[in-house]
């Protein structure tokens, strides 16, 4: 029998692979990855492309699509972080950007002081609510 | 007492009101399900990626990256505060940011000046602006699934932060999902990463091969495990709200009930009364006669 080593294709939202395979092949950030049991510990990026992957006892090979992610290699197990978003720094910059500016908006109409005697009674208030429903409920009972 | 009339209306009314609750039960009870699936479908990246990221940190690298660097003196706190979008689930959100404010608190006792805020999901961004605290990123509007790509923005405006050394400790507050019945509001550290969240039974110093330098690596690395950790918390916390929805309108369902019971024995009795007073009235017109 061939070699095997141990696979997992994981993204954050979803496992979509956990098995064994002969061959991996990846798309590294420097080029294409061909993984074989007993490769070297690595830790690299990959780029936006197709998983491929040389399954024991059958021809066909299995594939998946990843918008990028992470590698490590381990003498006898392969994980692949996928991400489930295409990433960059930019496009990352303008998503922090855009939250920024939201929280900004939304924070135009604030006043300048902490108020926590406020928010404090707020809280306070609402519990009560709460736990008076609680013991009408029980009451009813 | 009230006629005939005015209690059926309300009774009516009550009625209406029971169907409504009745609906929004079984609609959070098959979103429920649901989001446990979710919520455990990205149970695997985290604990991969906790795994790798504890290999790493073990490995004699050169570079130490800021995340891990505790600081012992704190001046400038982050906090990010998860609760949902909607209301009518119970204390759920009241729990949660009950405890962000005690920790707010302390942190003012403590003597740290700046506590930075980033909220997701529009009850902890209301709360926030009300308390006047300095929010920096909000996402709202998340809908039933917890999609990563939403919430890469608002955490990295407070990553940033702390990568610049604006942040020396950043927070998070959500609610944990234990069961259907139990949900508990938790505040947790999430930055500087501490050693024992990354500690491994199965330790094995791996020296790898980084490619292209062990620097880019384990930023991008490390970001998104903090990123899983933020995903994972709005996962369970969506677990949570859905649980804890179908729950307080399983109550209020029940209460109309009680009530609509009480209004209809009231309006039999008031019936009966006024059925009563006619015979009499009857009988003493037939007896006058």
């Amino acid at each position: 029998m061939a070699m095997t080593i141990h696979v997992d294709v994981v993204s954050a939202e979803e496992s979509i692979y956990s098995g064994l395979a002969e061959f991996v092949v990846l798309p590294g950030e420097a080029g294409e990855l061909g993984i074989l049991p007993g490769h070297m510990p690595l830790m690299t990026r990959i780029k936006a492309g197709t998983v491929r992957l040389k399954l024991p006892n059958q021809d066909a090979e299995e594939l998946f699509f990843v918008a990028g992610g992470m590698l490590e290699v381990q003498p006898n197990r392969v994980t692949v972080l996928a991400d489930t978003a295409i990433r960059g720094k930019d496009l990352d910059e303008a998503k922090a950007l855009d939250a920024k500016k939201r929280a900004e908006e939304a924070m135009a109409s604030r006043s300048s002081e902490m108020d926590y005697v406020r928010a404090q009674a707020e809280l306070a208030e609402a519990i009560a609510q709460l736990s008076a429903i609680q013991k009408l409920r029980r009451r009813s009972h | 007492m009230a006629s005939g009339k005015e209690i059926r209306t309300k009774i009516l009314s009550v009625q209406n009101t029971r169907k409504i609750t009745k609906a929004m039960e079984m609609v959070a009870a098959s979103k429920m399900r649901k989001a446990q699936e979710r919520m455990k479908a990205a149970r695997p990246y985290g604990d991969k990626i906790r795994r790798i990221a504890a290999n790493l940190s073990r490995a004699n690298s050169e570079y130490k990256h800021p995340f891990l660097v505790k600081n012992d003196k704190v001046a400038n706190a982050g906090l990010i505060v998860i609760t949902t979008d909607k209301g009518l689930c119970g204390g759920l959100n009241t729990n949660v940011l009950r405890l962000a404010l005690g920790r707010i608190k302390d942190w003012d006792a403590a003597g740290v000046k700046n506590v930075s805020v980033g909220c997701v999901g529009n009850k902890g961004l209301g709360f926030m602006q009300r308390l006047g605290a300095n929010v920096v990123s909000k996402v709202t509007g998340l809908g039933d699934t917890p999609h990563l790509e939403k919430l890469i923005g608002p955490v990295k405006v407070l990553l940033d932060a702390f990568s610049a050394g604006e942040l020396d400790v950043v927070f998070i507050a959500y609610t944990r999902f234990v069961n259907t019945m139990k949900q508990e509001p938790v505040l947790e550290q999430l930055l500087p990463l501490s050693g024992e969240q990354l500690q491994d039974e199965q330790a094995h110093s791996w020296d790898y091969l980084y490619e292209p330098d062990s620097k880019a690596v384990v930023d991008e690395l490390l970001v998104r495990y903090v990123e899983a950790l933020v995903y994972q918390s709005v996962a369970e916390n969506m677990a949570s709200e859905q649980s804890a929805r179908m729950v307080a309108m399983k109550a209020a369902s029940d209460n109309a009930g009680t009530v609509i019971k009480d209004l209809q024995l009231i309006y039999n009795k008031t019936r009966q009364a006024a059925i009563t007073k006619e015979i009499a009235e009857i009988v003493g017109g037939a007896a006058a006669v």
